[in-house]
């Protein structure tokens, strides 16, 4: 066995760990704050990407204007979102807003093909591209980078959310819409918040996760590997969603090196199963008590 | 068909033996985390009685229910229905042994008419098979027919509610849903029919029909009925046995008056402490 | 309460069609479904094929998910396995097409079970995203087990067979097809006037009080599986009939939304609303073909966005359905009737 090789690839499924947390992050936010589990992370992701394409290489504009600007964009758009699709769902069933969010992803692909046409893109390189070796381990920039810009606005978003009064005004929605509301908080203005906020993330993750990969109207799919990330670390769990991103990321990537392409998606999908079996709550999930 | 519809009723109205002891709580004790619900919790209960569990909010009572009809393990203790330990013996499988339940949060099927909510009751007695229902030939058509009019007969006429029978449940009136419940429940057949609060927030004249059924449920069908209520009168009314519960414990049990007049059920309703006492101690600055 | 129809006995009021007009019209209904392949041309033919393969599909799904409560993704796959296994019968077994999609049933419903065994510990969401995991892995097995499934290039069959009589074109296959289609519709109209029917009905509303009435949740929960399995595995197995040539890409994820998509539309715990709902959203991605067809000779580039057009109205019928009619087109059938009855009178 090469062990060199062996740890590379370590290192590369850390990395794109990072970016699963983050995603992940964004949807265990949603799930806490307004019980929704949004099946369209991935596509909106994928439409943060895409924005990102147009500000930089169809406008041309720097990055420092591009990406800040991809990110409010899809952040607007995730306002826009809540306010005309998930807003008249409030009180419904946790099911049906589950499967409006599955028509809205579908929504966005069609979107995102329409305007930018439905063939893979590359986008304009803006991180450095000199390798990093760690020890003796080669990791490609760009992973690395990634990485550490995800470990960062992780970091700064849990330190905000610990202490910041909006983060208690969003754990109290978490537990009681009803009562959080009769206690003068804006529920309305937290499920605002909630949404631009991760689909800045989720944007913020898809440049990065385009910027390694290229992006494609199927980049969605990526979602499917953030939902697995997030039912694996249980789904109101943040902590959860972070050793879960990294935990899958690795699986994925030793998969994909070891097996072969195909096999990543059945890796995950096989953890999953795995952990609905023996878990089922998650890793870090709580399980609510039923009662009669 | 006629004749086992009427052996089928004749059964039921036969005399319950008296005295007899249908179900009995043995030493139940029942855990949340570090909360107790339930602690060593015993009593009986007699066939063809009426028996009531009293107790403040909190006591345990709706814990007690679900202990009984399967939907939580006791951590310690044995249930015993019809003589058998049924500690092992799962929700469903108690239904189809003849315990019937209402609950205190109306459980009815909002998709569903008030017909195939109580037709769902006999569930567990019905012997349709995926084949025969796809085909709806002989046995299902026949179950289904058979089960129609027995419910029409039996428990629409009698509990009065044949003017609702077509319609969703969901856009009934509280004291009607409960009755519907009941309805479900005696569709179940059941031996024993455990009532969690069964006139709760209805009005006087609901109140005293569904004291009316209930008496009947257990004078004309013979069935025992073990019941959570906090409507004193009528617990006082109709219940043979009464048993009191605060946190998770029996205070006290025995005929109606008694446990009316006991002390200890008294403090727990009304809060105990020595009135005077707490008056001097506020008067001396806490 | 509709006037004039005074029932006689209790077998009368339970009976599907209770109306002398609903009887009529079932009968009209009958009669054109046996003229139709002698008057449709191919285009017709074809569609109306694909639309009763949809229905028996998405009846099956709205068993499990409208009926049942338990959200499905996985029913594109299981219509795979229902494929697969026609197609490897017909190659290599040459049974009859009966038989074949008895079989296809079969397995396609001991697939769903399995999928389904999770619902002993988890629901909802997690159940759904459970059934995305079984599509993941299914897609897994046809691209992979080639020895068996023929890999990415799939498998081509030859036609089904009566007495030595080929069924190659759609108006032929519809033999096959559209009976089918009646019998499996009646059985799930039947399934709903018997206890399992209601005990699939008292789980999606509140499974935890049904278990205390009686009704062995993981057992139903698994028969709602199999039964809604079954289905796919036979629509799987027409639609291999249908196409003859299945490939892993045949049963995408996005067909699956395209079902949930249609009970959705329909009418979720309405079988007339799953009828409805597969034929609307069948229909749909036709009229925008044509629509297309007009457009394009103004504006060139119709065509190219055709394929996303279809993807958006998909997501958006459910976005609009769930938010505006949750009951579907069937309860909006169902207002158009009553309207119909008591004019002029409102209701």
């Amino acid at each position: 066995m090469d062990w060199l090789f062996f740890s590379e690839i370590g290192l590369a499924g850390v990395g794109s760990g990072g970016l699963y947390a983050l995603t992940g992050l964004a949807l265990v936010l949603i799930y806490k704050a307004t019980r929704v589990v949004n099946m369209a992370i991935g596509e909106i992701l994928m439409f943060g990407a895409y924005v990102f394409m147009g500000f930089s290489a169809g406008l041309a504009l720097p990055m420092w204007a591009a990406i800040p600007l991809a990110i409010l964009v899809t952040g607007l758009m995730g306002g826009v979102i809540e306010r005309l699709i998930i807003r008249p769902m409030l009180g419904e069933s946790a099911i049906s807003i589950f499967m409006v969010t599955i028509g809205l992803g579908s929504v966005l692909v069609g979107l995102v093909e329409i305007i930018w046409g439905a063939n893979p893109q590359r986008l304009v390189e803006f991180m450095p591209s000199d390798p990093i070796f760690i020890g003796e381990a080669y990791l490609s920039s760009k992973v690395g980078y990634a990485f550490a810009i995800a470990a960062v606005v992780l970091g700064l978003f849990l330190i905000v959310f610990r202490t910041w009064r909006g983060g208690v005004a969003l754990r109290a929605t978490a537990g009681d819409q009803a009562a959080a509301y009769s206690m003068g908080i804006n529920v309305p203005g937290v499920f605002s918040s909630v949404w631009v906020i991760t689909a800045m993330i989720s944007a913020g993750a898809g440049i990065l996760v385009g910027s390694i990969g290229g992006i494609s109207p199927n980049m969605g799919v990526y979602g499917l590997s953030v939902l697995v990330v997030v039912i694996v670390g249980g789904l109101d769990s943040l902590l959860g969603a972070l050793i879960a991103g990294v935990l899958v990321g690795i699986i994925e990537t030793y998969a994909g090196a070891y097996l072969g392409g195909e096999y990543k998606m059945l890796a995950t999908f096989c953890l999953l199963v795995l952990v609905l079996v023996v878990r089922p709550y998650g890793l870090f999930g709580t399980h609510e008590i039923e009662r009669l | 068909m006629q004749m086992r519809q009427v052996s089928q009723s004749a059964r039921s109205i036969e005399p319950p033996l008296l005295n007899q002891e249908i179900l009995a709580v043995d030493r139940v004790s029942l855990s949340f985390g570090g909360v107790k619900a339930l602690s060593n919790v015993s009593f009986s209960v007699k066939e063809g009685s009426i028996t009531s569990v009293i107790g403040p909010n909190g006591a345990g009572k709706t814990s007690l229910f679900n202990s009984i009809s399967g939907f939580y393990k006791p951590s310690e203790g044995d249930v015993r229905f019809l003589g058998e330990n049924v500690n092992k013996i799962t929700a469903p499988e108690r239904a189809e042994r003849g315990m019937a339940r209402t609950f205190q949060n109306i459980a009815l099927f909002k998709g569903m008419t008030v017909l195939d909510n109580i037709k769902l009751g006999r569930h567990a007695h019905l012997k349709t098979n995926v084949l025969d229902a796809l085909f709806y030939f002989g046995r299902a058509r026949r179950e289904e027919c058979e089960l129609r009019r027995e419910i029409e007969e039996r428990i629409i006429d009698f509990l009065e509610i044949d003017h609702i029978r077509n319609q969703s449940v969901a856009n009934l009136s509280y004291g009607l849903q409960k009755r519907v419940e009941l309805a479900r429940a005696l569709a179940m057949q059941p031996k024993i029919l455990l009532l969690d609060e069964p006139v709760a927030g209805m009005n006087r004249e609901e109140t005293e029909d569904m004291a009316r059924f209930i008496l009947d449920v257990k004078e004309e069908w013979g069935v025992t009925v073990l019941m959570v209520e906090h409507d004193m009168g009528l617990v006082m009314d109709l219940s043979d046995h009464v048993v009191c519960l605060n946190f998770g414990k029996v205070i006290t049990e025995g005929l109606p008056g008694d446990v009316q007049a006991h002390p200890d059920v008294i403090s727990a309703y009304l809060g105990s402490g020595d009135v005077a006492a707490l008056r001097k101690k506020f008067k001396e600055g806490k | 309460m509709r006037i004039g129809t005074a029932k006689e006995n209790y077998l009368h009021d339970a009976a599907l069609f209770d109306t002398n007009v609903q009887r009529a019209w079932m009968v009209a209904l009958a009669a054109a479904l046996l003229v139709l392949p002698f008057i449709s041309g191919q285009y017709i033919g074809y569609l109306v094929c694909l639309v009763l393969i949809n229905i028996v599909s998405t009846t099956g799904l709205n068993i499990l998910t409208g009926f049942t409560g338990l959200v499905s993704l996985g029913q594109a796959a299981f219509m795979g396995v229902g494929a697969y296994t026609v197609a490897i019968l017909e190659i290599n077994a040459g049974t009859p097409f009966l038989l074949n999609l008895l079989i296809a049933g079969g397995a396609a419903s001991l697939v769903g079970v399995v999928v389904g065994l999770p619902s002993l510990r988890v629901k909802g969401l997690y159940l759904a995203i459970a059934t995305i995991a079984a599509s993941v892995i299914l897609h897994f097995v046809f691209a992979n087990w080639t020895s068996v499934t023929g890999g990415v290039s799939g498998l081509t069959m030859p036609p089904a067979s009566i007495f030595g009589f080929e069924l190659v074109q759609p108006n032929q296959v519809y033999w096959i097809i559209m009976p089918i289609t009646v019998v499996m519709l009646f059985g799930a109209a039947n399934l709903f006037r018997t206890r399992i029917g209601r005990a699939f009905i008292a789980i999606r509303d509140r499974d935890i009080s049904a278990e205390v009435l009686g009704i062995r949740l993981l057992r139903y929960k698994l028969l709602s599986f199999a039964i809604s399995s079954f289905y796919a595995g036979v629509a799987g197995g027409l639609w291999a009939y249908f196409f003859r040539v299945i490939t892993p890409e045949s049963f995408p994820l996005m067909m699956s939304i395209f079902f949930l998509a249609a009970i959705i539309v329909g009418g979720m715990g309405s079988i007339l609303g799953g009828i409805l709902g597969a034929v609307f959203m069948t229909m749909v991605p036709e009229i925008l073909k044509m629509m297309v067809g007009v457009l394009s000779p103004i504006w060139p580039d119709a065509v190219a966005v055709m394929s996303p057009v279809r993807i958006i109205v998909f997501g958006g019928l459910i976005i609009f359905f769930l938010i505006f009619e949750p009951d579907g087109l069937a309860e909006i059938w169902r207002n158009i009737r009553r309207f119909f009855h008591l004019w002029p009178f409102r209701t």
